[in-house]
């Protein structure tokens, strides 16, 4: 089977500086691949290279089978691309914004039929037709969004932070709609920063400074959280997190909410190590116990350890 | 025992718009130092409660006491005791980041000799002492909301009040704006937060979750997910979607989501309904490759509270 997705050293400098540095992954057919990082990583400049908006320095991709650089344009019709939402027409109606994308990609005759029917369907909006788009609560913009992006059955589909500002509810919606459209074949490609997004995906590549730093499913990127996180409880936070950042073996140590949480080497002796400290200085230390890592603490561990992210 | 005074305390606080009722009779205090945090899907009214307690929107019915004024009655008489940054925190893009955080010193009357100590400080924590020569305009999404809080604490307030602070930032400014926060708060500041974050909720003291403008649960965080412990299952299977889809046709499965590969499904007790559940899944000819019994998470135990899976008694 041909790859959805495959990038081999891809390179993009601007002037002095490499905003993408030799990165290489593949994206199998109907897989749901979260692209993950901080601001600066990358993430759009790979995107755009991925969607023939942007030549690279050096290195290959290919989208659907054809090559970014060779055939800019045959990538372009078989390719969704749905940002948060901003691409609909608020004062068009339901249906127009659906004529308005199908005439865009040369949807016509018969097939128009059936790919309006199917996005309305998709939508829930069957009902809504004719009514303002800006009027649609943000749950039903973002599926009417994601019908628009498909209307020519592309085989790859880019989404760009699909569901921030949206709540838990309509997020689980809208994954859901997203887990049947992967299931009919349709390469789904996520680009986030959010962890309750990532959290829906089969496999995540992170990058920090242009580089790929990980590339892994989200249970083995949660099981590979390199060093143990404690949770302290102490009558005095912030010197505790002073006292405890001089601690050997403590890696970080940082307030969290009431409580303090320390990233240590070795959790075997930590527990007893960090509460010594703070009883040594005068402090109370009432509990110790250890956290289950969260994507979010793996990213910003894997960050960090690469020097952190990039300022600016 | 004397009561203490709480810093905010609301009365039956209420705000229609024409026929919409979106925020509906809140009661409830928060205590002086108190980390509260205000939670819901869109629309449930986090926004106007915040202003409402800001003194920028009025109640159409009930009050707020913010640190002993009412909002109802002395809206800028509020406004000196807050620090109430908005979604929409007006930044000058044109002005570099000193300026713009001078600009707001002004606007409090934050007196000449106290600024340069206490602009240090939100340098220490915001990291953007290198770039305060830098227009606000150039400025990442995330510095921008560092920004913006440094500008609401330039005064003192005894109250902050932040609505969705960390709306599109990335998550190491997003630990940042924390550490800010979490800061303020050993300080001895009241801080009331709104968010759509649930894992960010967790770490505040109390969570007031929201609903179609009511209050649907409030407690602590660890309170509110013992009520859901020992009612997660997390499951995988070659085919997960065929296991999401048999789980969801077992009575005793209350909801099954899929997340990647694996599928968490929300029982009474897993204890006692895995055997029903192990005898349909191995009905439906799928064999379970890993079974783990998940911790609630605040976010589960928003999305059962809201769309009324069965609540656990006790």
């Amino acid at each position: 089977m041909v790859d959805a997705v495959r990038v081999e050293n891809l390179t993009r400098r601007f002037g002095d500086f490499t905003a993408v540095d030799s990165v290489s992954f593949t994206v199998a057919p109907g897989e749901i691949f979260g692209f993950l990082g901080p601001n600066g990583a990358g993430k759009t400049t790979t995107i755009k290279m991925l969607t023939a908006l942007l030549r690279p320095t050096s290195g290959n991709a290919s989208v659907a089978g054809y090559d970014v650089v060779e055939e800019p344009g045959a990538i372009k019709h078989r390719i969704g691309y749905m940002s948060q939402l901003f691409s609909l027409y608020g004062d068009l109606t339901v249906r127009e914004n659906v004529m308005l994308f199908a005439g865009l990609f040369g949807v016509t005759g018969e097939r128009l039929h059936q790919r309006r029917a199917w996005v309305l369907r998709m939508a829930g909006l069957e009902s809504h037709q004719e009514q303002p788009t800006a009027t649609l609560p943000l749950g039903w913009k973002q599926r009417l969004a994601l019908g628009c992006a498909l209307i020519h059955e592309p085989p790859v589909l880019f989404l760009d932070e699909p569901t921030s500002g949206v709540d838990p509810i309509a997020r689980r919606g809208f994954w859901d709609l997203i887990d049947s459209i992967a299931s009919r074949g349709t390469t789904v490609f996520v680009s986030t920063h959010y962890m309750e997004e990532a959290e829906y995906c089969h496999r995540l590549a992170l990058m920090n400074r242009g580089s790929l730093i990980a590339l892994a499913t989200p249970q083995d990127l949660r099981a590979s959280m390199i060093d143990p996180i404690l949770q302290l409880a102490t009558n005095d936070p912030p010197r505790a997190v002073e006292i405890l950042q001089e601690v050997p073996g403590v890696i970080e140590a940082s307030l969290y909410g009431r409580f303090v949480h320390a990233v240590v080497a070795d959790l075997g002796t930590a527990r007893e190590t960090l509460h010594s400290a703070l009883t040594q200085h005068g402090l109370v230390c009432e509990q110790v116990t250890s956290v289950t890592p969260s994507l979010e603490d793996v990213f910003v561990a894997l960050v960090r350890q690469q020097g952190g992210a990039a300022v600016g | 025992m004397t009561a203490i005074t709480p810093a905010l305390a609301l009365h039956g606080l209420t705000r229609r718009f024409g026929d919409v009722v979106a925020v509906d009779d809140l009661t409830f205090d928060v205590a002086p130092g108190e980390l509260f945090a205000i939670v819901g899907p869109d629309g449930a009214g986090k926004t106007t409660t915040m202003r409402m307690l800001a003194g920028v929107v009025r109640p159409s019915g009930g009050d707020a006491i913010v640190n002993g004024v009412s909002v109802a009655s002395d809206p800028e008489g509020v406004k000196p005791h807050i620090a109430y940054m908005s979604q929409r925190f007006g930044l000058y893009t044109d002005l570099t980041v000193r300026e713009n955080i001078e600009f707001y010193a002004d606007l409090y009357q934050v007196p000449p000799h106290m600024r340069p100590a206490r602009i240090e400080r939100l340098y220490a924590f915001s990291q953007l002492g290198p770039f305060e020569n830098r227009l606000a305009g150039q400025l990442s999404g995330g510095m921008k909301q560092k920004l913006s809080l440094s500008c609401a604490l330039i005064h003192h307030p005894t109250v902050m009040l932040l609505d969705e602070p960390t709306f599109g930032v990335d998550p190491i400014s997003r630990r940042d704006l924390w550490l800010i926060v979490h800061q303020m708060v050993a300080d001895g500041t009241t801080v009331v937060v709104s968010t759509a974050y649930l894992d960010e909720a967790e770490r505040c003291d109390r969570v007031a979750l929201l609903h179609e403008g009511q209050v649907v649960a409030l407690d602590d965080p660890q309170s509110l997910q013992r009520l859901w412990e020992g009612r997660i299952l997390s499951l995988r299977a070659d085919d997960p979607r065929a296991l999401r889809d048999a789980l969801q046709r077992i009575p005793q499965v209350q909801g099954a989501t899929l997340f990647g590969n694996s599928v968490h499904a929300v029982v009474s007790n897993v204890e006692e309904d895995w055997p029903a559940l192990s005898a349909a899944i191995d009905a439906a000819g799928i064999r379970v490759t890993y079974k783990e019994i998940v911790e609630p998470s605040l976010e589960d135990v928003f999305i059962d509270t809201v769309t009324g899976v069965e609540q656990p008694s006790g």
